[in-house]
């Protein structure tokens, strides 16, 4: 075991000079963790590798994320401190190139949907907003951030188990408060306050596809993601594409685009094939069956253009619709003339949704919104029985 | 220097996993690491890890060690701070009202002027896991306080935590705030659906529980389950490795293969054959689903496979 190549220098000084290059490694570390690292190191002493390798562990990280920026850091940091580069790593972003199917249809091009009403005083906004993402100009997608910025994720409410005070006719009785306000009248105690259980929104989980036969649609759709993230609380976002990134945590900044270039980051497999049935699987296993989507509404946005096996995808879709409030599948093809779901992965996992949307344009996500957000919206399918 | 509860305070991190070791937690090199520094350093210890890794476990194991009482808050979706801390026995407070009444009307004078001093005393005071923990006698061992599946709980939940974390100090407004002379040893787990506050996060060590590998699971079981023996232990073992490449809806974690070893052994079987794998499934998956998937691909595979780990390599 190699012993620390620290010489006569203060735990404090390595401690503040290791935080230092975690941070340049993309690890935030606070001041009063560096603090606690030193405490920690006084502790454990400077003699031993793991020991030292442990605590800062311990008191410097506190994601799992990060646990691999924090290996490189630490072999780089205290085993030869020279060469403190290979901390900061360049990210490599793998491009696959998807020559494969290309649905025959096609996804819509040409004509913007607002052709077809033929109004003199048709604002551009309003072109804008039923306008087909594939259709966009860059300059449109840019200016389509406003518009998407009015769309509100509410999400249905469930009723939560807290209880906060509610009038006369609720159904549970209030103690805490009647014995107050009894004792305050100095002597007839009637049970008169009462609880009613509050609400809150249900959580929404977005899983959007990147894949390159949705590639045109990727672009806005992940502003969307980015809208829906950072407007409120409990809106959890992933890509699927070859594999499934949680970009949640890049999402939620304000700026949109500082969020959106944190999450480009993130993702490594733009543009390549699907395989949805593994994807939801990993989902499924490593966030949703722990708990993200007990209870709540989920929504897939993918063209269903998938090279897995579609059982795979039935089952896992099944396995969702267990546990989930609502799932809702919004296909940008769903709008195109004569579209029907042919692919097999959308025609597999169809019999589990509770509602088929389109999703081509910023109406037709105003549309979802309203949808997540449980007002009367048409509901395209009804749950068909499992058999076998 | 006032008397306090008695913390194990050991002198390293092997101390630490001889300690865990002797009440039956096998602990790895840098849990034991981290525990020792949560002694040490007096901070909460936060486990984030897959269900049935051992977080839950440990601060059980913590408990036997230091001879104090486990202190568990057991988190859902809406739990308040009156549940963790403390909350008045209305039902009896009310009792107590209305007996005094009563008999002031049977005596014919007036309810006393002090009811409601009495009414908020400690005798009426339900000490919740937080108030007990702070509140723990000076002379004996310290308690754990375990904040069990933080993540269910809800923020406002996590922020009463953080604060509680801070200073150690609970104010109860009728009877004035009670303090901890030393803090308790605090471990609170997490499942991860969800991010924790980063607040929360850097008030704590935190400690990211990995499934332990073939050889570790292997002596946990053992060690666990003694009656199915190291042979029978091995091969539970292997098979459960086998069944989490499956798929399944729910992977099998630690405990469900100590679970399914006690099983074996309580029908009365040394060896995982195909018969033991069919009668005791339900031990360790707990999905219909999962039990089809296993069936379908052959329970003759998964006790074969765990044959070849005969003989023990001790």
């Amino acid at each position: 075991m190699p012993e620390a190549t620290t010489g006569s220098a203060a735990p404090e000084r390595l401690a503040v000079a290791f935080a230092h290059v975690l941070r340049e490694s993309g690890i935030g570390v606070s001041p009063d963790a560096t603090v606690t690292f030193a405490q920690a190191l006084a502790a454990v002493g400077l003699g031993s590798r793991p020991g030292v390798y442990w605590a800062g562990r311990a008191t410097l990280v506190n994601r799992r994320e990060d646990v691999v920026a924090y290996d490189r850091a630490f072999s780089a940091f205290w085993l030869d401190r020279r060469a403190v580069q290979a901390a900061t790593a360049t990210r490599q972003v793998a491009a696959v190139s998807d020559d494969g199917e290309r649905p025959a249809d096609g996804p819509p091009t040409g004509t913007p949907d607002g052709e077809r009403v033929l109004t003199v005083r048709y604002s551009r906004r309003e072109v804008l907003r039923t306008k087909d993402f594939a259709a966009y100009t860059a300059a449109e997608l840019a200016e389509t951030q406003a518009l998407m910025a009015s769309i509100s994720l509410r999400g249905a409410s469930r009723r939560s188990r807290r209880r906060r005070r509610g009038r006369p006719a609720d159904r549970w009785p209030d103690l805490r408060r009647s014995l107050r306000r009894g004792l305050a009248d100095g002597g007839e105690l009637v049970l008169r306050e009462r609880l009613r259980r509050s609400e809150r929104p249900r959580r929404v989980v977005l899983l959007c596809d990147v894949s390159g036969s949705m590639d045109v649609y990727a672009r806005a759709l992940l502003r969307f993601l980015h809208v829906a993230v950072a407007g409120r609380a409990g809106v959890e976002a992933f890509t699927i594409g070859t594999r499934l990134t949680r970009i949640t945590r890049e999402l939620r900044r304000p700026d949109p685009d500082t969020a959106l270039a944190r999450a480009a980051l993130a993702v490594t497999d733009w543009s390549g094939g699907t395989r949805l049935g593994s994807e939801l699987r990993e989902f499924n296993t490593r966030w949703g069956a722990p708990g993200m989507a007990r209870g709540a509404v989920v929504v897939i946005l993918s063209d269903g253009w998938d090279r897995g096996e579609p059982d795979l995808l039935a089952r896992e879709m099944r396995r969702l619709s267990l546990m989930a409030h609502k799932v809702i599948w919004v296909n940008p093809l769903k709008a195109a003339p004569g579209y029907a779901p042919l692919a097999r992965g959308m025609a597999a996992a169809l019999p589990y949704v509770d509602d088929f949307l389109e999703g081509h344009s910023v109406a037709s996500l105003q549309a979802l919104a309203e949808v997540v957000a449980g007002s009367p919206g048409t509901a395209e399918l009804s749950r068909l029985p499992i058999s076998g | 220097m006032p008397a306090q509860p008695q913390r194990p305070a050991p002198g390293g991190p092997d101390e630490v996993r001889k300690a865990l070791a002797d009440v039956s937690y096998l602990a790895d090199e840098g849990l034991s690491t981290v525990v020792y520094l949560a002694l040490r350093l007096r901070r909460p210890l936060l486990l984030e890890g897959e269900a049935g890794v051992g977080k839950t476990e440990l601060a059980k194991a913590l408990a036997r060690w230091s001879g104090g009482e486990l202190l568990r808050i057991q988190c859902y979706e809406g739990i308040d701070a009156a549940q963790a801390v403390y909350e008045w026995d209305y039902s009896r407070q009310l009792l107590h009202v209305r007996t005094a009444e009563a008999r002031a009307q049977a005596s014919g004078g007036a309810v006393p002027d002090s009811l409601e001093d009495e009414l908020y005393t400690e005798r009426f005071l339900v000490r919740r896991p937080v108030l007990a923990a702070i509140t723990a006698p000076a002379t004996g061992p310290a308690p754990v306080l375990l904040v069990d599946e933080v993540d269910r709980a809800d923020d406002e939940f996590e922020a009463f935590l953080l604060e509680m974390l801070s200073d150690y100090a609970v104010t109860v407004p009728e009877l004035g705030t009670f303090r901890a002379a030393v803090p308790p040893i605090v471990v609170i787990t997490s499942n991860r659906t969800r991010d924790l506050h980063d607040a929360l996060k850097r008030r704590c060590l935190y400690h990211w529980v990995e499934h332990p590998g073939f050889e570790q699971e292997a002596r946990i079981v053992a060690l666990r389950a003694p009656e199915a023996g190291i042979v029978l232990a091995r091969e539970v073992a292997s098979a459960v490795e086998r069944i989490r490449q499956l798929g399944l809806y729910k992977p099998p974690g630690v405990a469900e293969s100590i679970d399914w070893a006690r099983s074996i052994a309580a029908l009365g079987r040394t060896s995982l054959d195909e018969q033991a794998v069919a009668l005791t499934l339900g031990a360790v998956v707990k999905y219909h689903e999962d039990a089809e998937l296993i069936r379908a691909n052959g329970m003759a595979g998964l006790a074969a496979a765990a044959a070849r780990q005969r003989p023990a390599s001790e």
